[in-house]
């Protein structure tokens, strides 16, 4: 026990492999080459949007384990969430995967909730392979969160595009040659009152901050020691509030900071302030950031997924939105 | 950091809405959609047996056509997008907020999802919309009742 919602892994549990899986407009994304499945069909010629949603986290969990020349029956834990009521697409995909399940919803900060829970399991020897991970899909989203994907309304500069993509990790007791998780932090819910959710950034920034600040001080470690820290779907408007409220607690030097959500689309106008969705962290970290440290270009990351806790109906009732991020570093040694 | 001054940074840092900009987009979008109503008027005043004033009827229901197409192929997000004000005031801004959401439900059923949910962003504009002609037709009632205007 290091303090409050500070966690450490003495035995390293590894990300043996990942999987990740797209939407046919992700083909726009700057990191399109590194998802393992790009589908041309939004619904993956299915019904419904939700069952495309479904499908892919199945997809994703099929390619992870396939890499380690394992089954779902091979499978302990499948820890995994989505932003759709209750969660049905991750609950379908269960359902067919047929792995011991806890569906988990940290919004889209559920990519590092359901890591940390995953090698908090293998930490106390009680799985030998852990499925944890996050997806989101465009339609299925935007239909619940805000209007109808074909209303023609106007989003403003600091409006994020809810991605496609599931990205899902295995994680297993520690191996040689993969990434190894070696402490984590559970995030506070932070709300400094914002209430636009066409400018979830910035209510999300603060959340960031504080588990950055946490962490480090928590783990006795400074910016400088990590080769990159990378937040989840702060946005290009997020990103730049974040590195101010950071600056504001005595960090500057900010040129390790990079921003999944800013950097997914590129500089794409058309996506105006970056990716958002519990899908963009979790396609980006188990794409990008994993590969980097399985090559060594990357020896030891902090990744603070950002997850806004609103729901249609809070927003409405003019509530503000609760904020939430949780870290999580990864080691290469 | 407490909640005011991080609603000052916020404004600092998040890009301004361009308001003047938007307002040109906006006129010239709702200028291209009613020239172009003004020509589908004038084709059915032209081709067949309407007047100035009995033409409206038809020429809306054109234009709800046309913005059920630009709906269905995905277009008129794009021109919402630019267009802002300019594409969601007239008619075929109604239109689509009605086509849309009949799309977007299609898979909960006719009854449940299209029956129930066509009109989820536009029935505020039916309600409003009736009850503020209601109070206008008061107003002017009143008024001609005390002489004061003329139907």
């Amino acid at each position: 026990m290091v303090g409050r919602g500070l966690l450490t892994f003495k035995t390293l549990p590894s990300i043996s492999a990942t999987g990740v899986t797209a939407g046919p407009l992700e083909k726009k994304s700057s990191f399109k080459d590194k998802f393992d499945k790009v589908y041309d069909d939004e619904r993956c010629g299915l019904e419904t949007n939700e069952h495309a949603h479904a499908k892919m986290m199945e997809d994703a969990c099929m390619i992870a384990l396939s890499k380690i020349d394992s089954l779902p029956s091979d499978a302990d834990y499948l820890l995994i969430g989505d932003l759709v009521n209750q969660m049905t697409p991750s609950n379908f995909c269960a359902t067919t995967m047929g792995i011991p399940y806890i569906g988990l919803f940290s919004a889209c900060a559920t990519s590092v909730s359901s890591l940390i829970l995953a090698a908090l399991l293998t930490e106390v020897g009680m799985s030998e392979i852990a499925i944890a991970g996050a997806a989101s899909q465009h339609n299925a989203i935007e239909r619940q969160f805000r209007y109808p994907v074909e209303y023609g309304s106007q989003k403003p500069a600091t409006a994020q595009w809810t991605v496609t993509a599931a990205g899902v990790a295995a994680i297993t007791p520690h191996k040689k040659g993969f990434p190894s998780i070696e402490c984590a932090t559970i995030g506070c819910v932070t709300d400094l009152g914002m209430t636009d959710p066409f400018n979830m950034g910035a209510a999300m920034a603060p959340a960031a901050a504080d588990t950055l600040t946490r962490h480090l001080s928590g783990h006795g470690t400074s910016v400088n020691d990590y080769d990159v820290i990378m937040t989840g779907d702060l946005g290009k408007t997020g990103f730049e509030l974040y590195k101010k409220l950071v600056a504001n607690k005595g960090i500057d030097d900010t040129k390790n900071f990079r921003d999944a959500g800013a950097e997914f689309y590129g500089k794409d106008p058309s996506f105006l302030a970056g990716a958002s969705g519990a899908g963009c962290s979790a396609a980006i970290y188990f794409s990008e950031i994993f590969e980097k440290m399985k090559i060594g270009k990357y020896k030891r990351v902090l990744l603070i997924a950002t997850g806004a806790l609103l729901s249609p109906m809070s927003f409405q009732q003019e509530d503000t939105i609760p904020c939430i991020a949780h870290a999580i570093e990864l080691t290469m040694k | 950091m407490d909640e005011k001054k991080y609603a000052k940074l916020e404004q600092e840092i998040s890009p301004k809405i361009p308001l003047m900009k938007n307002i040109l987009k906006a006129f010239l979008t709702g200028g291209i959609i009613c020239l172009v109503a003004q020509f589908v008027a004038l084709f059915y005043m032209t081709y067949f047996d309407f007047t100035e004033r009995t033409a409206s009827n038809p020429t809306v229901a054109t234009m709800i056509f046309f913005s059920m197409l630009l709906t269905g192929f995905g277009l008129y997000k794009k021109i919402g997008q630019f267009g802002g004000a300019g594409s969601a005031v007239p008619i075929t801004g109604f239109g689509n907020a009605v086509i849309s959401a009949a799309i977007e439900h299609k898979s909960e059923g006719y009854v449940l999802g299209v029956g129930s949910n066509m009109f989820k962003l536009a029935g505020s504009v039916i309600l409003f919309g009736v009850f503020s002609a209601f109070v206008v037709a008061l107003i002017k009632t009143i008024l001609v009742k005390l002489g004061v205007v003329s139907w």
